[in-house]
């Protein structure tokens, strides 16, 4: 059983621009005594602001919202990456985030040797570690490039390699971000299947996306956050109905009653 | 498609099953923590998961290695000829300027100069641990005391290249280290754990501000200059110069227990007492820097 908890998360950024960060400033700050108004007066972007539900095993989570509603901060606080300054998150079971096409590799290092520091992480011994390369290798369609440096690969390459990397390896919770579904039509027919089935066997999704037939097809709960709160909570098609424009929401649910 | 897939009932990885990873597939509860037992005990599982991650620390630290002499002729034995350059004109030309005997001077030289850039990379390196692993930090959850342990042992290997030199140097010279020599082994794991410490508080430091990595280099520097590496203590005892340097300078606290035994002097118990103590307070001071800062990290690099 997976479960993921967030309860009353604050997650604010310091904004240390150019000067503010240096140390130059924070001594005259302390000298000339102003470092107490310094610290207030210190610039935080209130990313997510009691930001507070729970998911079980079944759940598969949509989250909607505008551009730098804190969407992405909120998958990277579930994956653990950002620890709130406030409130507390409970993760249980094996996560896999998909956040951005790098996905932590080392540009510098071959496909070969990036596969498998990855599966070093996830406590793979060689022999899987084997397998594992030689399983994204033939996913990605990268059998020649892999021995060359990951910064001499394509941009698509590089997504096709982070994609197969992150989803060779099952996850109970799977969080994902929407540049997923960026890529060539092939590749993405391909992505799409293997996505679906990792979904299937994934006890927990939480994805984020633009794209409302997305999230009808493969949601059953969705959350709207807007400015860093949750705005609503509920079934998809009642949270869409009230987050999207009527034409639009017709539009999504008209595509999935074609693909349906 | 050869994907690990959930429906079949075995997987080619054998990953299938609640567990696929042990790494990741623990309970974690992060809680934001105003108390102090919160906060160490969250660093504290930060340091046991690097221990337990253990292949992957190694593994980058060899491929950061390799990385860096990637495609060159003699690969990482580099850094053995470039130190043993190093020594030998070091050697010769300070030899003659402080009117040393060479069979003295060069083992006392070799095992200096290679102690000492141990120290200076290991605190330009530790200062940027973090802001370089901005990337792994940013994708995924992992230890942060990882990329630490990773400029630590980086370093240790690059140590081990240079070890070499030492060993050419005494074989040249014949000289025979005492009994005491074994002390080396106890002394150089104090070493590893002070350049563990160090790495994670300048770490941490450089994370939240960008222009400590230039003014450590200074110090540093001036360290270097004022500690005993290229003169001996005995070369100024006359002029009373090296008494206020030597005996609470935690540099040359740390240099002797390594340098003394394999010079062949007896065990010096004021040098391990003054380098036990400074490595107590950096340990303590790293250890508390660490628990408090820890959780910002990520938002800093």
């Amino acid at each position: 059983m997976a479960n993921l908890a967030l309860d009353q998360v604050c997650v604010s950024f310091p904004l240390y621009h150019g000067e503010s960060r240096s140390l130059k400033k924070t001594m005259f700050a302390v000298a000339s005594g102003r470092l107490g108004e310094d610290r207030k007066r210190r610039l935080v972007v209130e990313a997510l602001r009691n930001v507070g539900f729970s998911l079980r095993s079944g759940d598969r989570l949509g989250l909607v919202g505008p551009n730098g509603a804190g969407k992405t901060t909120l998958l990277r606080t579930m994956a653990g990456i950002y620890e709130p300054a406030r409130g507390s998150i409970l993760i249980d079971g094996a996560v896999t985030a998909l956040l951005d096409p790098g996905q932590g590799m080392n540009f510098e290092l071959t496909g070969r040797e990036n596969i498998r520091l990855r599966g070093l992480f996830n406590g793979l011994h060689d022999g899987q570690i084997k397998q594992l390369q030689d399983d994204v290798a033939a996913f990605a369609g990268l059998d020649q490039f892999l021995e060359l440096p990951v910064r001499t690969y394509s941009s698509g390459m590089v997504v096709r390699l982070g994609f197969a990397l992150a989803t060779a390896i099952k996850p109970q919770i799977l969080l994902m971000d929407e540049w997923l579904l960026a890529g060539d039509a092939a590749f993405l027919d391909k992505a799409r299947q293997r996505l679906e089935t990792m979904v299937r066997g994934a006890e927990i999704l939480v994805l984020s996306s633009h794209s409302a037939d997305i999230i009808l097809q493969w949601c059953n709960r969705v959350i709207w956050i807007e400015a860093g709160q949750v705005i609503a909570d509920g079934a998809p098609e009642d949270i869409l109905s009230a987050y999207l424009p009527a034409d639009q929401y017709s539009a999504a649910r008209g595509a999935m009653a074609v693909k349906g | 498609m050869n994907m690990i897939d959930p429906e079949r009932g075995k997987s080619p990885l054998g990953l299938d099953g609640p567990e696929p990873s042990r790494a990741s597939a623990a309970r974690v509860s992060i809680t934001a923590a105003y108390t102090w037992r919160g906060r160490v005990r969250l660093a504290g599982a930060d340091l046991f998961e690097t221990w337990r991650l253990w292949p992957l620390v190694w593994t980058l630290s060899v491929l950061d290695i390799r990385l860096r002499y990637r495609g060159s002729l003699l690969g990482p034995f580099w850094l053995t000829l470039s130190t043993a350059v190093m020594v030998a004109s070091i050697g010769f030309l300070y030899a003659k300027l402080f009117h040393q005997n060479l069979d003295a001077y060069l083992p006392f030289l070799s095992i200096s100069l290679v102690l000492w850039t141990f120290i200076s990379t290991i605190t330009a390196e530790g200062c940027v641990c973090f802001t370089q692993a901005e990337s792994m930090i940013r994708a995924m959850r992992m230890p942060l005391s990882l990329h630490a342990a990773r400029v630590v042992l980086r370093n240790i290997f690059v140590l081990g290249h240079n070890l070499v030199v030492i060993v050419f140097v005494f074989a040249i010279f014949r000289i025979v280290p005492s009994a005491a020599a074994f002390s080396v082994v106890p002394a150089l794991g104090l070493w590893a754990i002070d350049a563990t410490a160090i790495s994670l508080m300048l770490g941490t430091i450089g994370a939240r501000f960008r222009d400590i990595p230039p003014i450590i280099g200074s110090i540093v520097q001036i360290a270097f200059y004022v500690t005993p590496v290229m003169w001996n203590p005995a070369m100024l005892a006359h002029r009373g110069l090296s008494h206020a340097l030597v005996q609470f300078n935690p540099f040359y606290a740390l240099l002797e227990i390594v340098r003394g035994p394999l010079l062949g002097h007896a065990l010096d118990a004021s040098s391990w007492t003054v380098a036990l103590a400074y490595s107590a307070l950096l340990v303590a001071l790293a250890g508390g820097l660490f628990a408090v800062s820890r959780p910002r990290i990520a938002y800093w690099v």
